[in-house]
């Protein structure tokens, strides 16, 4: 039985043009409404510039109709940039769940009273051949250690979304994701130090 | 799948063969489905050197008896106006898909904005009368799609879906029904025989049988003012005719045409109207609203234009007040005061774009409104 979860839940993913934000995003989206029979809006912001300009989507899953699709006060955030951290974070949820790439944001000891899981998600994705799979890392990860959508769900919206040709390294990736967020929940493993600018 | 991407799904579904159009942000990912879905169906995709040749080229399409659209934002519609006048002028289905970015001029190219009502009801120069349709989801982007082509084939003009970059770039999920379950509605064909066609010779409802090049009968086609034969009739009665034709096919027809998506309107105090993305968030603030306990009210404007003007006149007489969310400096708030006339004041919540209107503004103009502060 499909549970009807009526409380909206709001994600913002947040990064850099050209890391796959918005397709990381659309593929959240899939997993909630093609597989897990929800309903979910996302909506994108990004600039002019083909690449390298500041992104984001904005998913939001819910048990009933969505109308207003913007995402305020995110409950989780993920940062793929310094820019999208230091541009976001404030918005954030107290409450709310912080996510990062290890590699690539310097955190503030101010923020760390969220909860909080980074992963070096484009380090990761660099070592299974490509840092373009860094999306489907950090998907993989936040599988893990959050319950938004049935991880099955979202491996098959995965697999609905990447070239044909790619999608056994994608599923790689994100169960390379997903299994480095299972061991640090389970305390298998130390997270690796972050990066504090303070 | 996102709004632009079931636009195109939308108008494949409907018998859309031939799109030509020049690539623009928000509306871009409708050329590039266009692109890779129409050659697996036989169809004819062009990128175009500009706009105005986009235009021509879906009305000559057209008329080469294949249904045909071209999609794109501001600053293109702005170059389409003169063909679409040309369409509406020579009587040819077509449809055109705008989706509203925030202008003018280059504006915000990947912001919204709902400026273009105006233009899409006045932007061609002369007298005429238009159907614009605005969709409020990705799901309405397929099936206003369908309806679009449906109203073109049927009345014969240019349809124009204004949608707006929030639509058109968000991804929702899209329900596409089986060919069977989706109404299809093709032009009108000529019932006479070649020797008794007049290709501008309505039947008693204001609209002529349409006959396609190379279907072997004579025709003429032409944006200057025209006979039943099509040919040009340069003289005040001849214009009257036409004229008159354009513009009563579309009206004497309202009641078909007109969709609106009416919510709590039994008891409203406060009526909202909206449309568009706008209309999403009316709604949020309507709901929100009637848990408060304030009897408020919606008018989704599904189809923009023609205008519902009686339903408007008739709500405004029981109505405490109306408000219209926009995402423009107020233009169809202008529409709503000129049907309201003045049976109940008439507010406007709006920005002049880039953001989408946040649903507690116009909570707090319900609220204020049901105080008689307005």
């Amino acid at each position: 039985m499909v549970m009807t979860e009526k409380r909206e839940r709001h994600v913002l993913i947040t990064g850099f043009g050209g890391q796959g934000i918005v397709m990381a995003g659309d593929i959240l989206g899939k997993a909630a409404t093609l597989y897990d029979h929800k309903h979910a809006t996302m909506t994108q912001n990004y600039g002019p510039e083909a690449r390298g300009g500041a992104c984001s989507s904005q998913v939001i899953i819910s048990g009933e109709e969505i109308l207003f699709p913007c995402v305020e006060e995110p409950e989780i955030l993920i940062c793929m940039s310094q820019e999208a951290y230091m541009k976001n974070v404030k918005s954030l949820r107290p409450e709310g769940t912080l996510i990062w790439d290890t590699d690539l944001v310097h955190t503030r000891k101010a923020d760390m009273h969220h909860k909080t899981f980074h992963i070096p998600a484009t380090r990761f994705a660099e070592q299974l051949g490509t840092k373009m799979m860094a999306n489907i890392v950090m998907l993989g990860f936040l599988s893990a250690v959050e319950h938004l959508v049935h991880a099955e769900a979202l491996k098959k919206a995965v697999l609905d979304s990447v070239p044909a040709a790619t999608k056994d390294n994608n599923i790689h990736a994100f169960n390379t994701g997903r299994e480095y967020g299972t061991s640090i929940i389970k305390g298998l493993v130390k997270p690796e130090p972050g990066k504090h600018q303070d | 799948m996102n709004g632009d991407e079931a636009c195109c799904e939308g108008a494949l579904a409907a018998g859309c063969r031939f799109f030509a159009g020049y690539p623009i942000t928000p509306a871009t990912e409708i050329a590039e489905s266009m692109s890779r879905r129409l050659p697996q169906l036989g169809g004819i995709f062009i990128q175009m050197e500009d706009e105005i040749a986009s235009m021509a080229a879906i009305l000559g399409a057209s008329w080469g008896g294949v249904k045909s659209m071209t999609s794109t934002s501001g600053p293109g519609f702005s170059l389409m106006m003169e063909n679409i006048g040309l369409g509406i002028c020579t009587e040819t289905p077509c449809v055109v898909c705008n989706v509203q970015r925030a202008g003018p001029s280059t504006g915000l190219p990947t912001s919204v904005g709902q400026g273009d009502v105006m233009q899409a009801r006045w932007g061609s120069h002369g007298h005429y009368e238009i159907i614009a349709l605005c969709p409020t989801s990705p799901q309405q982007m397929f099936d206003m799609t369908i309806r679009a082509f449906n109203l073109s084939e049927y009345y014969r003009l240019p349809v124009i879906i204004l949608a707006d970059e929030v639509i058109g770039h968000m991804n929702e999920r899209v329900i596409i029904p089986r060919e069977d379950e989706i109404e299809i509605i093709n032009r009108r064909k000529p019932s006479v025989s070649r020797e008794d066609y007049l290709p501008y010779k309505a039947d008693a409802d204001g609209i002529a049988p349409m006959a396609n090049c190379g279907d072997g009968y004579r025709i003429h086609v032409t944006g200057l003012t025209h006979d039943d034969r099509g040919y040009p009739a340069m003289n005040a009665e001849a214009q009257e005719q036409m004229v008159s034709r354009l513009v009563d096919k579309i009206r004497n027809n309202r009641d078909k045409i007109i969709r609106t998506n009416n919510l709590y309107l039994d008891d409203a105090e406060v009526i909202v109207v909206s449309y568009g993305i706008s209309a999403r968030s009316a709604m949020q603030a309507v709901r929100n609203a009637r848990n408060d306990g304030i009897k408020a009210g919606l008018i989704t404007l599904e189809t923009i234009w023609p205008f519902p003007e009686e339903l408007i006149r008739n709500v405004a007489r029981r109505a405490k007040a109306m408000i219209m969310a926009e995402i423009n400096g107020g233009q169809m708030v202008l529409e709503l005061e000129r049907c309201a006339c003045g049976a109940c004041p008439v507010s406007l919540v709006s920005n002049f774009g880039g953001a989408i209107i946040h649903p507690n503004l116009i909570l707090n103009a319900i609220s204020k409104a049901a105080k008689g502060k307005i």
